[in-house]
């Protein structure tokens, strides 16, 4: 979209007419041209609702968690029962969180980030505040990483299929590159040590220098989490390159059965090797796991006190607005609410996974095993006529068209294998989320009739 | 032992300059009226702490605004859950009202230009990458804010060549340093995209004459590159005259909707004129759909808190706040102003002649020892160490004639700035006194002959010393 445009520009240059953009701004690397926003677009255009547009899009595109709002509301509400979060008569306290700006944080809230992300892994990791990094959101904190750990051209490995807003936040500022770590069905899309050198080659033979694996973990699309002995592997292989890890861990308070999640904190914990701490980097946000994506926090935790500093001072570029961070702090570190929240999040997660598979299952249409998020990977594959990338456009289009469902399609989270889609459960009523198991029944019959 | 990016091991952060140090030591020993009576005056911090009662007496009246609820009714999910870069349509409006309010309505901006983001540290940065490549250069008058290095290039490879301004005339720009900026920037063989401004200025407390914005427009016209506003000081105009946009003079130009009218950007934030610096509130205004468009999408990575944006939306919608604010602002800031220059003249100190900011261009080019900018350090160090006050040396700000330092009138209480005063007075007798003493040793010991002329009269023609010009 953006390159016949400098095309024009380049000649009308030539007259000294029209002075560039940058290429930043002309390219198209922030990757919104792909179907996973022109589902959104559709959505836009014709939003389901219950009453006044029943026959509408449902929107299963969006990765929101929107089933324990009410958990947050009471409390909140409890909390400050006139309204005013800075205390009472006029809100004292106002004026000292309005000009606090300084990128260390407040303290409070640093101490209760931790504290949450610790209770989040039951305690099996121990999180200090100090070095806690706060951002605007976790996309912020992963583009923030990729200009600390990696130079333009340069190269992180990513395994597929991957959340397709990494293309702009990992690449388009920043100038690195992506290259892929394929997985595949075969062993429920693991990361296999072969895949991770075959990656790592495939970069060494494009004279790339690979700066370190990002892995999202429990995983956004496939749902589920990261085996212990696959983290074990990666950091061996991390140490063995001498490279970064980095753990985007955004959806680790979703995994419903807390048992089943390692963080690659947990594995730190045990290691006193500085030299291989150091090297891991984890990214956590609250837009997931509390369903607060418009506040915008995230935040960058590293063992590597270089990073921190760096981090801290370039995070003047997207602070978390104080505001925000005074409102949050008290609930956060309020330990007997978090465990509550955290307990029936799980619970309420985990019967809208056990409803949607259930209800697929009886359509006919397999899911991968998940275990943890707010969608599923779901395996349409056997519909195709042709297991190519078309042949899934061609199916995602009927699915938005026909049935008026927005899901987002394997390819445009660069899966290698062609057929599968992630679809949503946790944006929705649960009436809802009938209404579209509900059309894809319909559209399984009338398919099976023909 | 894996490295880090090339931008870790830079220093192109530039925290390691006089400006952020002085912050340092600001901390280890910070003054308080009560506690530590003896500690470092904060004056190197430009925060407008004089209007918080009128902020905070609306939101006693609308509890509403904070309390995330919209007549009564929650919306705490609503809000919770926006995370549009397009911005909360009625902030934006708001913002966008409030804009024009400043320049007494004689400007219109359109609320589908402006592009959010978390404070203007982030929104300069995001226009250098709309609007630069790595290596290509923006022209900054000297002196300029010294985070500028960091915001403009730091993470983008930008570079800054500086338009030299000098006492001489105001430290105001002209054409021949414009002209010699450009020619600098060739002969450095980088490629000038555009010039960035800041108006109000700071460290100056200046606002652009008229004069200087038409030869702006003049030149980026004419050389076919940007120019970028910042006027996150619009609305601490204090003098008698008015604002002057670069959006006013676009519109007297008959520039706008032109081509040049695409190339002017103008930044602003509600960090200095609302004193909100923590609520991350900053925004661009462009009149180029690509950079609205581009710099939207990059907005992804320092969006606005939803929550800020709707108090914020709430409280700039109340126009019967938004003008009693804008004019008591006005009224209080040129009363400190006032009481900062005084003392300073007291002290025996002149300063720049401004109208608008939150600190003064302070004159100590006659307590340096040499005209040098060691000296001038020299002096920075005693002021903080000795003086105890916290103030901004021209070097940090890329200043080329040493003994100027910008100092902050606007963050403190009355009592804390005349107690700045009569300290900064004090160290000046002292020094006055002691450099005499010195001075006629060195007489005494160099010279057999008698004096022929009193202490007195010798005295008066040390302090009246000729600045040097460069």
């Amino acid at each position: 979209m953006g390159l016949p445009l400098m095309m024009e520009r380049s000649s009308d240059n030539n007259n000294n007419n029209v002075v560039e953009l940058s290429r930043v701004a002309v390219s198209d690397t922030h990757g919104e041209d792909s179907p996973y926003f022109a589902g959104w677009k559709a959505y836009d255009e014709n939003p389901y609702d219950e009453t006044h547009n029943p026959s509408g899009v449902i929107q299963m595109g969006l990765a929101e968690n929107q089933v324990s709002f009410d958990l947050l509301e009471t409390y909140l509400e409890k909390k400050n029962p006139e309204g005013s979060m800075w205390g009472s008569k006029g809100a004292p306290g106002f004026r000292e969180n309005a000009l606090f700006q300084d990128y260390h944080g407040l303290k409070t809230f640093r101490q209760a980030m931790a504290s949450f992300m610790e209770q989040i892994r039951g305690g099996k990791a121990r999180f200090d505040p100090d070095r806690i990094v706060l951002t605007a959101g976790a996309t912020a904190a992963n583009e923030l990483l990729t200009f600390i750990l990696a130079d333009p051209n340069d190269a992180l490995l990513v395994p597929t299929p991957y959340y397709p807003g990494f293309d702009r936040d990992l690449r388009w500022r920043t100038g690195v590159k992506i290259v892929p770590i394929h997985c595949d069905s075969s062993n429920h899309f693991q990361i296999t040590p072969e895949a991770l050198e075959s990656a790592y080659q495939t970069a060494r033979d494009a004279n790339i220098r690979v700066r370190g694996v990002l892995i999202t973990n429990p995983s956004n699309p496939l749902g589920a989490t990261v085996q212990k002995k696959v983290l074990e592997d990666l950091l061996d292989f991390c140490v063995r390159k001498n490279i970064h890890l980095v753990s985007d861990e955004i959806y680790s308070g979703s995994v419903f059965h807390a048992s089943e999640f390692t963080s690659v904190a947990e594995i730190v914990e045990n290691i006193d090797d500085v030299s291989v701490k150091e090297r891991v980097h984890i990214v956590y946000s609250l837009s997931k796991d509390l369903g607060l994506p418009g506040f915008r926090v995230g935040t960058i935790y590293s063992y590597n006190d270089h990073v921190v500093r760096t981090a801290r001072r370039m995070s003047s570029f997207t602070l978390v607005s104080s505001q925000t961070q005074h409102m949050l702090a008290s609930m956060l570190s309020d330990v007997e609410f978090t465990e509550k929240y955290i307990r029936i999040n799980r619970e309420r997660l985990r019967t809208r996974y056990e409803t949607i598979v259930e209800g697929l299952k009886k359509a006919g249409i397999e899911c991968l095993k998940g275990n943890a998020g707010l969608f599923c990977w779901m395996n349409l594959g056997f519909l195709l006529e042709k297991k190519t990338k078309e042949g899934e456009l061609q199916l995602w289009d009927v699915i938005l068209k026909e049935l008026k469902l927005n899901i987002s399609p394997g390819s445009s989270c660069h899966c290698s294998e062609f057929g599968w889609f992630r679809v949503c459960f946790a944006n929705m009523s649960e009436n809802t989320l009938e209404i579209a198991l509900k059309r894809i029944h319909e559209f399984m019959d009338r398919r099976r009739r023909f | 032992m894996k490295q880090l990016s090339t931008k870790v091991t830079s220093n192109a952060h530039g925290q390691d300059s006089s400006y952020f140090l002085g912050w340092e030591e600001y901390e280890k020993n910070p003054y308080d009226e009560t506690k530590n009576p003896n500690g470092i005056i904060q004056m190197g911090l430009a925060e407008n702490q004089l209007c918080f009662d009128l902020i905070e007496t609306w939101l006693a009246k609308n509890p509403d605004a904070a309390g995330l609820k919209k007549d009564g009714q929650s919306i705490f999910k609503e809000l919770a859950l926006f995370q549009d870069y397009h911005g909360l349509p009625e902030f934006k409006k708001a913002l966008a009202e409030f804009m024009e309010e400043i320049r007494g309505n004689r400007v219109t901006f359109d609320p589908s230009k402006i592009v959010l983001a978390a404070g203007s540290t982030s929104a300069n940065e995001t226009l250098m990458f709309c609007l630069a490549e790595p290596g290509d250069a923006f022209l900054l008058p000297t002196p300029y804010y010294p985070g500028f290095d960091r915001d403009l290039k730091w993470r983008t490879g930008a570079e800054i060549v500086p338009i030299h301004c000098s006492s001489s005339n105001g430290f105001q720009i002209t054409e021949s340093a414009l002209q010699q900026a450009y020619q600098q920037a060739q002969k450095l063989d980088l490629k000038v995209k555009g010039i960035l401004v800041t108006n109000p200025s700071n460290p100056l407390g200046t606002m652009l004459t008229r004069r200087e914005l038409n030869l702006l427009v003049d030149f980026v016209s004419s050389k076919n590159i940007h120019l970028i506003s910042d006027e996150i000081y619009s609305g601490t105009v204090f003098g008698f005259e008015q604002f002057v946009s670069v959006m006013d003079v676009l519109k007297d130009k008959n520039l706008e909707n032109t081509e040049v009218s695409k190339r002017v950007h103008v930044v602003y934030s509600l960090s200095k004129d609302l004193g909100l610096p923590g609520f991350r509130v900053g925004a661009i205004y462009s009149n180029d759909e690509m950079v609205v468009s581009a710099a939207t999408k990059m907005s992804s990575f320092g969006l606005v808190s939803s929550q800020t944006q709707y108090l914020l939306s709430a409280l700039l919608s109340d126009k019967k706040f938004t003008s009693t604010y804008l004019d008591e602002n006005k009224k209080r800031l040129k009363i400190r102003q006032k009481q900062l220059v005084s003392g300073l003249e007291a002290a025996g100190v002149t300063s720049l002649k401004s109208n608008a900011g939150l600190f003064c261009w302070v004159d100590m080019r006659h307590l340096l020892d040499t005209n040098t900018f060691e000296a001038e350090l020299e002096l920075w160090k005693k002021i903080v160490y000795e003086v105890k006050l916290n103030i901004s040396p021209g070097s940090s700000c890329h200043c080329t004639e040493p003994g100027w330092f910008r100092v902050c009138f606007a963050n403190m209480s009355e009592d804390t700035l005349d107690l700045a005063m009569k300290r900064l007075k004090e160290y000046v007798e002292s020094t006055d006194s002691r450099r005499m003493i010195s001075k006629s040793s060195h007489e005494r010991i160099k010279s057999l002959r008698k004096r022929t002329v009193s202490n007195w009269v010798f005295r008066v023609s040390w302090t009246d010393r000729v600045p040097d010009e460069r």
